[in-house]
């Protein structure tokens, strides 16, 4: 763990590993000292960026500085299940790649226990970590120009859902109909960091 | 209902107020007028809390109808202001009737100018913001013709009359600090002290520079960098080594690198840079590779 700066007013927390960075930014969240603008976990990584003047920057430093991250506070792990249709365009490669039926890439994704790690690229895109181990596939070699939007992808370490029409390289195994962002909802996004996240195969 | 009707956009014309900060960890980027200031200073010209939504409009060519009477002011850099054709000037209070039509030409230096109307623009909000984010499409459309755009009820305004508009330089010197991965490139604080040109590919996501290329430290050639955090005013250097500074409708977070971090109070300046703008970036710091 190495703090980096990042301008006037943030700090970058280099993580060793995705763990390590979804432990400190449980333990921010979990104490929440006040003065905090914005707090952005990352895949190795949690952005914290202050209110001007609060010292909010401090607190977060010496807060990690003493903090049992092998034993992370639980939070709110409030936990969402998602019906999927399991028919995505790349469920056969994914499948042909892991050595596996089809049937069996349903049951081990759906098998899964997923934490929300960070988001980032779209609007309530969340980065789903606890993929098993036959379904960390590469990206696609030639990304989509237009992925639908509720498409069920998987990659690296990963899996997520494309809460809109946009392009994409992930493996795609599957879509849902559940809305993942609205910007006039409260919450807007069904999926914060730290949430747990389940499949269900809808058939 | 009081309201303004568009009537012409020009190249862009999107409704902005202060944005949407706080969102990040969602993957919403902060969004909000470019140039803050200008917007504050338009909002006071008429009497409104400086965070009300304007209109921020990209090198001129909005034409509005008041459907009601009501007092608007344009900012930003100096900027030709007519009134059923008649020239009424930027930077100050102007006083539209019912069924009268408010023009805005192109500024003489610069990019954005920005409206405020009194009672401001009262669009529905999403989180908590009126402004249009680019890049997530979250917020009022771009401004169309014959969009309606309703006003708030307006207060007595209380700011100075006359303003003197800003003027945005050819050429800009832009205060950083290092970034987060400075330490991925070869001497950044003097790669970026070079001469960079602003160029056309820029937007409100951010400025995209050409010049002479960073190159990365030996060490982190061929490094991949996994996803992480990014704030406006981040320079980002993809592979190709030519800077992006990103601007208000920034992503939440990005794969590439980042060198160094613009000053938050050279923002406004960039808002207005437009392509073939030299820009040179200068730190104060010596402390760079970590």
């Amino acid at each position: 763990m190495r703090w980096r700066a990042y301008g006037e007013h943030a700090a970058l927390l280099d993580c060793a590993s995705l763990a390590e960075s979804m432990a400190a930014h449980a333990t921010v969240t979990s104490a929440r000292p006040p003065g905090i603008a914005e707090l952005v976990p990352g895949a190795r990584s949690l952005l914290v960026v202050e209110i001007p003047g609060s010292a909010a920057l401090a607190a977060v430093r010496e807060l990690l500085a003493d903090a049992d991250l092998e034993h992370p506070p639980e939070g709110r792990s409030r936990e969402i299940t998602l019906d999927v249709t399991y028919d995505g365009e790349d469920l056969e490669l994914v499948a042909r790649d892991a050595g596996v039926s089809v049937e069996d890439v349903v049951r081990l994704h759906t098998g899964a226990v997923y934490t929300v790690a960070f988001t980032g690229f779209a609007p309530g895109f969340g980065y789903l970590t606890g993929l098993p181990e036959p379904l960390r596939q590469p990206r696609l070699s030639a990304p989509r120009t237009r992925v639908p939007p509720g498409s069920v992808g998987i990659a690296g370490e990963f899996t997520g859902v494309y809460p809109r029409v946009s392009p994409g390289g992930w493996r795609l195994i599957g879509h849902t109909r559940t809305v993942l962002f609205d910007p006039r909802a409260d919450p807007p996004a069904l999926l914060a960091p730290g949430d747990r996240v389940r499949f269900r195969s809808a058939g | 209902m009081r309201a303004l009707e568009v009537v012409e956009t020009g190249p862009l014309a999107l409704v902005q107020d202060l944005g949407r900060p706080g969102f990040a960890h969602l993957g919403v980027p902060p969004s909000g007028a470019l140039d803050v200031p200008a917007l504050q200073l338009a909002n006071r010209l008429v009497g409104n809390d400086e965070a009300a939504a304007g209109v921020e409009c990209l090198f001129g060519g909005l034409r509005l109808r008041a459907t009601t009477s009501c007092t608007i002011a344009v900012t930003g850099p100096a900027v030709a202001v007519e009134v059923d054709g008649r020239p009424v000037g930027s930077h100050a209070p102007v006083w539209l009737a019912a069924g009268q039509v408010l023009a805005i030409g192109a500024p003489d230096s610069g990019l954005r100018c920005y409206l405020a109307v009194s009672g401001g623009i009262t669009v529905d909000a999403e989180l908590g913001s009126r402004s249009r984010d680019v890049l997530s499409e979250i917020g009022p459309a771009p401004l169309k013709a014959g969009d309606v755009l309703p006003l708030g009820t307006p207060s007595i305004p209380g700011g100075a009359d006359v303003v003197p508009p800003t003027v945005a330089p050819a050429e800009l010197v832009v205060p950083i600090d290092p970034g987060p991965r400075a330490h991925w490139f070869e001497n950044p604080a003097s790669g970026l002290a070079k001469t960079w040109t602003v160029t056309a590919e820029s937007n409100r996501v951010g400025l995209r520079l050409d010049g002479h290329a960073l190159t990365r430290a030996a060490e982190y050639a061929e490094r991949e960098l996994p996803s992480e955090g990014l704030l406006t005013g981040a320079v980002q250097v993809p592979p190709n080594g030519l800077p992006v500074v990103f601007l208000a409708d920034h992503p939440t977070t990005g794969g590439y690198p980042v060198a160094a971090v613009v000053r938050q109070a050279s923002l406004p300046a960039l808002a207005q840079a437009r392509p073939g703008t030299l820009l040179r970036f200068h730190s104060s710091t010596r402390v760079w590779n970590r």
